[in-house]
């Protein structure tokens, strides 16, 4: 068996340049899980657990830079969480203490679960990804990231290094459903970002397509009827704007749940969402 | 014999006690090693996928699901499992907490839900019962509808704070 | 009579107090060993190889690539079995290892034994099995009709319970179909243990199970070798509930340690312990009730179809239930009632806490709600006017001997405080962290239910517990095969010893085959059986020691509580001081009064005894997400006599979390047979954010006659009427049918 401990980017770059079939390893939660489970059985093992670099975060300009191993934890209870709310608040939904005690947000990527709570977060706040290899890096959204249901754009010799979150300057929302109140994987779930200053909105939904979606036709929709100065929003759109959420997502029929409820929570989480950032005024 | 896949070996530190690990499969989680290697069968396996805390341990004072660590990544980690928290025949307060106040009946998740509460009452001394239900929420139990086991938190709560000379509220 | 909440156990003695665990400490430090913990010198791993098809037929089996991995030492499949290849809780229908058919999506086609559990799995995969595929045959109406997927025909048991004139009509008729899903025990210690051969050509099986000798009879048989050969220890049991009732690896392991000449372990992990055992049955359930226009009922019809998958297990015992009590705590002049308990190619399904009562439980209350509104009743106040009492006739025509308190059970609970209004907390909203739900999106709803359980086993079942205690030099220990799965037994054997003997020291022997059978740990039997059987091999020895006494002093001392007293008064010496220096050594059998069966109109005295709950839940709905958060749920139970306050509570909120997670969250998903959620990622237990204050209203204690210290068993009812109220509680908040448990958020959202 081959199994590395990492301890800078370089040394990743290089072994995975040497061999390319060489797994990453970083906080386990879900490499392990296939492992127990049968669905993969590693020969060649690189741990970047403990890597420096990859394990910190720090201030980029409007921006965090996240390095690819920062923990649930760090995001849901140290300072990020006030610097990016609605990660934190995706965080804190994730799993249990355990599991966010060494998952990361580097691994909820790479996974590319469809259900991955952070990743609306990240498309929402349109973050950008670092993505490494002996060749150099490269910087890509997060949609050209995760291409499907856990697919990634990486090539194999290539491993996530940071994830740069522009910091947004309004309130933010982040809404799951899931139907126990602990330890669930969402079956439908809802970023929201906004910037008065700006004057943008940004709307992504969880599991309810099979790449992270950003409910675009919703946003542009609900701009017309948002009073960025008041902070309000006409109440006559929000059957509309519901719809429009819903009709973002193209959500399947599986053993959690149908594709009918997922249109409609997703839907609500969107009503929902607006209503916490923007108060409803009646036009007339 | 497919040995590609049989470790050389790495070294582990569980309980302040170093041990040499051999002839392992790439893929064995810590809780297998600890369990089958070493003897240490209080972690439990109840889910192997992080699901239900049985095999929590700690790891560099964080506290994991050893089902969810590669062993050969626990090297170099100072690893702390139920059989260290306490000595011989003593008990912590967490311990005896659970023992009078009935928080026991299998016994499967305790082992796991005692390291979950040591390590969160460490940095929440004097929580409420929507902070203690959320700490144990990555800990399933089967028996008890887990109302003693907050209770017992409770109670080793209430008499931190009354050994600090805090009030004697009921939180 | 209301229970005091005791927290802290200070070393009281004997019955009624919370003493605690004897086996807490080793539980606390981790050092209790479980059938997983095992270990053995030279021990081999078992793996089961399993079909995935819920319907076939093995056309081949090749194992020579399993045979030729390093490390393996053994493969073997149905030709291997050395006697019957066939075992069964209540009659033998089911195959050790599948030899022609494939009736069930997980049975167990062939088994290996290697030197890695990940050899063995290995291994495991490497074996070819060549299948016919069938089309599985999954409705359960259906399969009454079909085409038998089994020699023993598909409907394993049919009933008939006739009482009264089936004729009448009621001023108000209402109607109802229901249907239950497919609940699991879910216990953590997944199923595990040890087998290892000894040199007279037996085996020693360490095992997790519920019933110690009934595994033994039928090892033996499967085995081929006398029974006293089988020697079957108890080995630590990370809860059961029913789901180790069944064989399950027994008879494998001992195969694989006999063929190898080697100690055995098996471990099923969390995906193979859901193949592995069996699932509370899934119900379909309709309902026709009659009530006067004053409120009374005259007539309930019921006809109920339980799913029993391929092998019968405990159906049969499992459908009588669920007809019997089909009616719930109520008096009712006039039934008819059909079951079926059928065979289909889904998973088998047998004993989970509860045990048929739950399923009807179900329907029954939401049947009562429905008749109170037509009634325009208050529901609670509907149920009260109808509660059975003791003295009255159950619609299988026995009359309640015993207790009945089903007045005082509902009137204490409906007289309890409900809980503070919501708080303004997103938290402690419906959706939790997962902040969905703001206060204005939330209704409150209200919701009571009642049951009725029967304590022990039924129709004419002889059971009967064994005990024995001995008594060296002072110095006591009880031995019983009676299975400890966390209920605390354990406990309540000391409580005895303490009450009856005054000594607080007793060593527990280890539960083993060499004493005789204490019988299932099950039908919340045991505190009655096997702590009866406890308390009378006490017993034997005060009788014996006041015997020898009497030889040596000619005084015949009685003993009061914990001492021995002289009929003049002039003597007296506590049990324990007459004790010292003395040995004795009894064994007892204790049964219960005999029942019988039930005749073709259901009627018989089949029954040992009735106990009583009632349950209130309050929860919080969001409406348009369809997410609930159960806020409270209350309580009262005919207990008898509370024998441990604490392990009595313990037995009532882990029992009304299960009822909860039937109510909203648990159950197993079918797809053509196939089991798609065997995990705990998508089988949802009630974690502690799920969970809800649990208040105890009282605990009635009317001491039921015959039972040891006039205690009923606990641990059923908390299971029973907890799910219809938490059900009762949605329908109050959101005005919806619901007639299907577990409720899913969409049941609520788009219903």
């Amino acid at each position: 068996m081959e199994f590395h401990i990492a301890s800078s980017t370089e040394e990743i770059c290089s072994l995975l340049a040497e061999d390319p079939t060489r797994e990453i390893l970083a906080g386990g939660t879900d490499f392990m899980v296939e492992v127990n489970f049968r669905q993969k059985d590693p020969s060649a093992v690189i741990a970047i657990d403990r890597v420096p670099e990859l394990k910190q975060w720090r201030h980029d300009g409007d921006a965090v830079s996240i390095g690819s191993c920062v923990t649930y934890r760090e995001i849901e209870r140290g300072p990020l969480s006030t610097i990016v709310p609605a990660l934190a608040q995706s965080a804190r939904t994730v799993g249990s203490p355990q599991i966010r005690n060494i998952a990361t947000i580097g691994g909820n990527l790479g996974t590319a679960s469809p259900a991955g709570d952070m990743i609306p977060v990240l498309l929402a706040l349109d973050a950008r990804v670092t993505i490494r290899s002996i060749n150099g890096s490269r910087d890509v959204a997060i949609d050209d990231l995760i291409t499907g249901v856990k697919e990634t754009s990486l090539a194999d010799n290539e491993f996530i290094e940071v994830i740069k979150v522009p910091i947004l300057k309004g309130p933010q929302e982040f809404l799951k459903v899931g139907p126990r109140n602990a330890m669930v994987i969402s079956i439908a779930s809802l970023a929201m970002v906004t910037d008065p200053e700006q004057t943008t909105i940004a709307i992504a939904l969880g599991s309810v397509t099979a790449a992270p979606s950003r409910a675009r036709e919703a946003e542009e929709y609900i701009q017309g009827f948002l009073d960025w100065d008041a902070m309000t929003v006409s109440s006559s759109a929000l059957p509309d704007f519901r719809r429009l959420v819903g009709e973002a997502s193209s959500p399947i029929n599986d053993h959690r749940s149908s594709a009918a409820y997922r249109t409609h929570a997703v839907g609500v989480l969107g009503q929902r969402a607006l209503l916490r950032i923007f108060e409803s005024r009646d036009d007339g | 014999m497919d040995k590609d896949k049989r470790s050389t070996g790495y070294s582990l530190s569980v309980n302040d006690t170093s041990h040499e690990i051999s002839k392992s499969w790439l893929g064995e989680s810590l809780l297998y090693v600890l369990r089958e290697k070493l003897g240490l069968y209080g972690s439990k396996n109840a889910c192997e996928q992080g699901e239900c805390g049985s095999c929590s341990v700690l790891m560099d004072g964080v506290l994991v699901c050893s089902c969810l660590v590669l062993a050969a990544n626990a090297t170099g980690r100072d690893i702390k499992t139920i059989e260290s928290i306490s000595d011989d025949d003593s008990l912590t307060d967490v311990q005896k907490a659970f023992v009078d106040a009935g928080a026991i009946q299998c016994g499967f998740c305790t082992p796991g839900l005692l390291i979950t509460i040591h390590d969160f009452l460490e940095t929440n001394p004097e929580p409420n019962v929507l902070e203690i239900r959320e700490a144990i929420s990555g800990n399933l139990c089967r028996c008890t509808g887990y109302g003693r086991i907050v209770e017992a938190v409770q109670i080793v709560s209430k008499q931190k704070s009354v050994g600090q000379g805090g009030s004697d509220d009921s939180s | 009579m209301t229970v005091v909440k005791e927290t802290v156990g200070i070393r009281q003695s004997g019955i009624g107090v919370s003493a605690v665990r004897p086996d807490a400490q080793e539980k606390v430090k981790g050092d209790f060993i479980f059938s997983s913990d095992l270990s053995s010198e030279g021990m081999l791993w078992g793996q089961t190889l399993r079909s995935p098809h819920a319907s076939a037929k093995i056309l081949s089996i090749d194992i020579s690539d399993a045979l030729s991995i390093s490390g393996v030492h053994a493969v073997l499949t149905a030709d291997d079995v050395p006697g019957e290849n066939i075992f069964g809780l209540e009659r033998a229908d089911q195959p050790v290892l599948a030899d022609d058919f494939i009736r069930y999506a997980g049975e167990p086609v062939a088994i290996v034994a290697a030197d890695h559990p990940e050899v063995a799995r290995k291994a495991a995969d490497a074996i070819r099995v060549e299948y016919e595929i069938f089309s599985p045959l999954i409705d359960s109406y259906a399969a009454i009709t079909a085409e038998a997927i089994h020699p023993e025909g598909n409907v394993i048991r049919h009933l008939n319970i006739l009482h009264g004139d089936t004729e009448v009509v009621g001023d108000v008729v209402v109607e109802g179909e229901y249907e239950v899903g497919m609940q699991d025990q879910a216990f953590m210690g997944t199923e595990s243990g040890m087998a290892i051969p000894s040199p007279d050509g037996g085996i020693d099986l360490q095992i997790s199970t519920q019933w110690l000798h009934s595994d033994q009879e039928q090892v033996a048989t499967a085995l081929n070798i006398p029974m006293e050969m089988v020697r079957v220890t108890l080995a630590g049991v990370g809860g059961a509930f029913g789901g180790r009732e069944d064989v399950s690896m027994h008879v494998h392991l001992c195969m694989l340690a006999l063929h190898t000449g080697k100690p055995v372990k098996m471990i099923y992990d969390r995906n193979e312990s859901f193949l592995g055992h069996v699932h509370r049955h899934p119900a379909r359930i309709w309902y026709r009730h009659h009530a006067s226009s004053e409120g009374r009922l005259v007539k309930v019809e019921a006809k109920v179809i339980l799913d029993g998958g391929a092998y019968a297990s405990t159906t049969s015992a499992v459908l009588a239930n669920a007809c019997c009590f089909s009616i719930g705590p109520y008096s009712v002049p006039n039934a008819s009632v059909e079951g079926w308990g059928v065979r289909t190619n889904n998973p088998p399904c047998g004993a989970m806490r509860g045990f048929g009562n739950v399923q009807t439980c179900f329907g029954v209350e939401a049947q009562m709600d429905k008749l109170a509104k037509e009634l325009s009743l208050d529901p609670v106040e509907f149920r009260l006017a109808n509660a059975l009492k003791s003295g009255d006739t159950i619609i299988t025509g026995q009359k309640i001997t015993g207790t009945a308190p089903v007045r005082e059970v509902l009137m204490s609970l409906a007289n309890h405080p409900l809980p503070e209004p919501p708080s303004d907390n997103i938290l402690e909203r419906p959706g939790g962290t997962g902040r969905t739900t703001d206060g204005s999106h939330v209704k409150r709803g209200v919701g009571f239910a009642a049951s009725i359980k029967n304590l022990m086993f039924s129709e004419g079942f002889d059971d009967f517990s064994e005990a024995r205690c001995i008594v060296n030099d002072g110095f006591i220990a009880i031995q019983t095969a009676c299975v400890e799965v966390g209920q605390g037994f354990v406990t309540l054997v000391h409580q005895i010893v303490q009450e009856i003997l005054g000594i607080e020291k007793v060593d527990i022997l280890p539960a083993d085959t060499s004493i005789g059978s204490a019988g299932s740990t099950s039908a919340s039997r045991q505190s009655w059986m096997s702590g009866g059987a406890v308390m009378k091999a006490c017993e034997a020895v005060v009788d014996s020691l006041i015997s020898d006494l009497s030889n040596e002093q000619g005084i015949t001392f009685e003993r009061i509580g914990t001492v021995l007293v002289a009929p003049d008064g002039s003597a007296s010496i506590p049990v324990t001081d007459a004790l010292q220096g003395r040995n004795y050594d009894e064994t007892v059998v204790h049964r219960h009064a005999p029942t019988v069966p039930l005749d073709k109109n259901g009627q018989g005295d089949a029954h040992v005894s009735f106990a009583f709950a009632a349950h209130r839940a309050v929860v919080d709905v969001d409406e348009e997400l369809g997410l609930v958060r159960v806020v409270e749920i209350a309580t009262s139970q005919d207990v008898g006599r509370v024998l441990n306050p604490i392990q009595a509570r313990g037995q009532i909120e882990g029992g009304i979390t299960q009822g909860l997670g039937l109510a909203i969250l648990e159950e197993i998903v079918l797809v053509d047979g196939k089991i798609q959620n065997a995990n705990f990622t998508d089988y949802l237990l009630p974690t502690a954010m799920d969970t809800p204050t649990i208040e105890i209203a009282a605990l009635i204690e009317e001491p039921e006659p015959n039972a040891p210290f006039g205690a009923k068993g606990i641990g059923e009812p908390p299971v029973i009427s907890s799910t219809p109220a938490v059900v009762a509680a949605i329908r109050d908040a959101t005005g919806l049918d619901l007639n299907r448990v577990p409720i899913r958020p969409e049941d609520i959202a788009l219903g």
